[in-house]
């Protein structure tokens, strides 16, 4: 997993609250068997018409939009399917982070493990940082390290973040390989579990 | 029909007995247990008797049953084998083909499967399955097959007290038996492969008490939009829900798992029901229940899994379903739902602008008009299945509404069994007859129109009542248009060829 410190570049605006992953990542494109190739089935539905040619409309289409890295966008964003290929689908697309009021918390937690950053920041924030990603020069910066984001007028926000997740993304760290570590563990949990066992109700003189 | 699976290969002892049964005699693990600092809930009672570890404030819990399908298993397939790990537990897996299988012809097997992407996602699942040494796995055609999440309970996998997990966000339904379920990527998916266990934040707890009876065309599909409607697509978000009160107690365990399994469209990760004597009745005699000494042990331990009297919840609210109408969704997301006597809102009363901007634009996409009635809108198509509405209980409900009568001119109208035991069972009390006679098409089963991935869609602009659980632009087809409702107003809305008051046809 490629790792995440800092990094400035377009934000794009997508407003409108409950985006849901049907429409980040539509169904047709639930047939791959890989984790990559995706950036084109990103808001498919939305970007392209029924003959695959580019609207126009569409903010991911248009100059500099199209070379965004981030998304500023609305609450609830990502609900509904867990499909992981949503972010999949923003990763390839070069998107790594998103901003918003709130998430889903399956897609919350999909960005962790694939390397792109949610931040959820209060409403009134959000919706400036929507205003500001319609200026001219729409470049946001992102510091994970100190937790902040820098928006076109330079007005710096701090957001929060659990550290483990903080240091997983900062070191591109594998969660299976820090919880296999520990194997041990699940292992002598295991034996009790497996074991046969008669359960005695409580009270119950056996 | 006998159904026997291969017990020997499976050991279903679930953490929670397992925890219990090292408390009674004293055992280590029973010392750190729930019973300590405060009356935990039906959450904490199996939280606490999965936890293995915590890293920092992440909890490790073990997984009991893993369920998978051929759409977000691939991939963590691949992770694993790409990074020289094994499948830990596989006989803790049970895998079905649901998500992409056509609804009929299903005997000839793959080779009947014409999209060539689906054939091969179908095919990989076998494969992998296969190489994984995964031993309980349905495939297409197999009466034992269905969705994912009809599958678990009818088979007896879906217990209480289990944490449960599958790459699905509507895995929320085995919640219906007093099991931590829920839904969760594909990297996830890898995770619980590789390590038997899954990485978790503690959520709030939100108990949610259904009350009073309902009037007649009234059942838990309208509960649970009723409760959407009062608190929204993200209401949910960072709660589990534990649903209780009278009229939850009086469901069968079909209607607890239509509630349980829309508890993720109000944005919760999971929704519990804690188990009752109806668990027992449903669980009993069950292919994967405990039979015999082991049977008797559960259903001792069981009941006790309910929350303690006075346990804490960090939020309550309660919904008096006397008052509750059948519930329709005019809009692109669960939350738009009105009574059948609602009309559809202005986005001009709206002070929100986000609200108003997705409104409109839900209107737009809808192509209603603000403040006309729900009641009546034309429509196209009729689907009835899914994983909240595909099973036998949902059958009957609107096989009752449309025996006798006939879908009304031009509606294609399509009823999808939630698996081949639904099916088998609806086809020997002669459901299919009554949907067949009634113009209605009648399917093999699978997920179908839910979302559309196999032939089964909507066309641009088609209106469709549908028993599914999600109205998301192009969820049944681009372009396609989706109102939710139950399945005896699924089948009202067929017969009428419009959006109507089933309960002007029952009584």
């Amino acid at each position: 997993m490629r790792t995440l410190t800092h990094f400035s570049g377009i934000g794009a605006p997508l407003p409108g609250s409950n985006i849901d992953t049907d429409q980040i990542l539509p169904k047709q494109f639930l047939k791959v068997v890989e984790r990559t190739g995706l950036a084109r089935a990103l808001f498919y539905d939305q970007r392209f018409d029924e003959n695959g040619a580019a609207k126009p409309g569409f903010v991911l289409n248009t100059a500099p939009y199209d070379k965004a890295c981030i998304l500023v966008t609305g609450e609830n964003f990502a609900c509904g399917s867990s499909r992981e290929h949503a972010v999949w689908a923003l990763i390839d697309f070069g998107i790594r982070c998103v901003i918003a009021p709130s998430f889903s918390e399956i897609f919350y937690s999909n960005s962790f493990n694939n390397g792109l950053l949610p931040i959820a920041l209060p409403l009134d924030t959000s919706r400036q940082l929507l205003r500001e990603s319609h200026s001219e020069q729409p470049t946001f910066t992102v510091d994970l390290p100190a937790q902040t984001v820098t928006s076109p007028s330079g007005a710096v926000f701090g957001f929060t973040i659990d550290s483990n997740r903080k240091r997983r993304l900062m070191l591109g760290l594998d969660e299976i390989a820090s919880t296999l570590e520990r194997i041990a563990e699940i292992e002598a949990f295991e034996r009790q579990l497996d074991r046969p066992s008669r359960y005695v109700p409580e009270g119950v003189a056996s | 029909m006998a159904v026997v699976l291969r017990r020997a290969s499976i050991v279903w002892t679930t953490a929670y007995q397992a925890f219990h049964a090292d408390k009674n005699r004293g055992g280590e693990r029973g010392t750190r247990g729930f019973l300590i600092t405060f009356m935990p809930t039906l959450y904490d009672k199996i939280w606490n008797s999965h936890r293995v570890f915590s890293d920092e404030d992440v909890d490790v819990l073990y997984v009991d049953l893993h369920l998978i399908h051929e759409v977000t298993s691939p991939q963590a397939f691949a992770g694993l084998r790409s990074a020289g790990r094994r499948l830990r537990r596989p006989d803790r897996v049970l895998a079905v083909a649901d998500h992409n299988v056509p609804t009929a012809g299903q005997i000839q097997g793959l080779s009947g499967v014409a999209d060539p992407e689906s054939r091969h996602q179908l095919q990989l699942l076998k494969q992998n399955v296969s190489e994984a040494g995964i031993k309980v796995s349905f495939e297409m055609g197999d009466v034992r097959n269905g969705i994912v999440h009809v599958v678990g309970p009818e088979q007896g996998f879906t217990q209480p007290g289990m944490i449960i997990v599958c790459g699905d966000s509507h895995t929320s339904t085995h919640g219906a038996f007093g099991a931590l379920a829920y839904g969760i990527g594909t990297s996830e998916v890898e995770h619980v492969f590789a390590t038997q266990s899954i990485r978790q934040r503690k959520s709030l707890n939100m108990r949610v008490l259904f009350e009073g009876i309902p009037c007649v065309g009234v059942g838990p599909k309208d509960y649970i939009l009723a409760l959407i409607a009062k608190i929204g697509t993200s209401g949910g978000s960072g709660f589990v829900l534990e649903y209780g009160g009278s009229a939850i107690e009086s469901l069968s365990m079909e209607g607890r798992m239509t509630i349980c399994n829309m508890t993720i469209e109000c944005g919760a990760r999971a929704g519990l029901i804690a188990p009752d004597s109806t668990t027992l009745r449903y669980l009993k005699g069950k292919p994967a229940a405990p039979r015999d000494a082991a049977w008797e042990d559960a259903k001792a331990s069981w009941p006790r899994l309910a929350s303690d009297s006075d346990a804490r919840f960090d939020r309550e609210i309660a919904l008096d379903v006397t008052t509750v109408q059948p519930m329709v969704t005019w809009g692109t997301s669960p939350e738009d739902v009105v009574g059948i006597s609602g009309t559809i809102p202005d986005p001009k009363m709206c002070d929100k602008p986000e609200k108003r901007l997705q409104l409109e634009r839900a209107i737009h996409y809808m192509g209603l008009s603000a403040g006309s009635p729900i009641e009546g809108v034309p429509i196209d198509r009729v689907f009835i299945g899914s994983c909240t509405n595909g099973r036998i209980e949902d059958l009957r409900a609107a096989a009752s509404v449309v025996k006798g009568r006939h879908a009304a001119s031009g509606i294609r109208a399509m009823v999808v069994p939630g698996s081949g035991m639904v099916k088998a069972q609806a086809e020997r009390e002669g459901l299919n007859r009554i949907f067949s006679d009634a113009g209605f098409l009648w399917r093999e089963p699978g997920c179908s129109m839910c979302l559309a991935m196999n032939a089964d869609r909507l066309e641009a602009g088609e209106r469709c009542a549908s028993t599914s659980n999600r109205n998301f632009e192009g969820r049944q087809g681009r372009g396609g248009r989706t109102h939710l409702m139950s399945p005896v107003m699924a089948a009202a809305a067929a017969i009428e060829g419009k959006i109507v008051d089933v309960r002007n046809i029952l009584s």
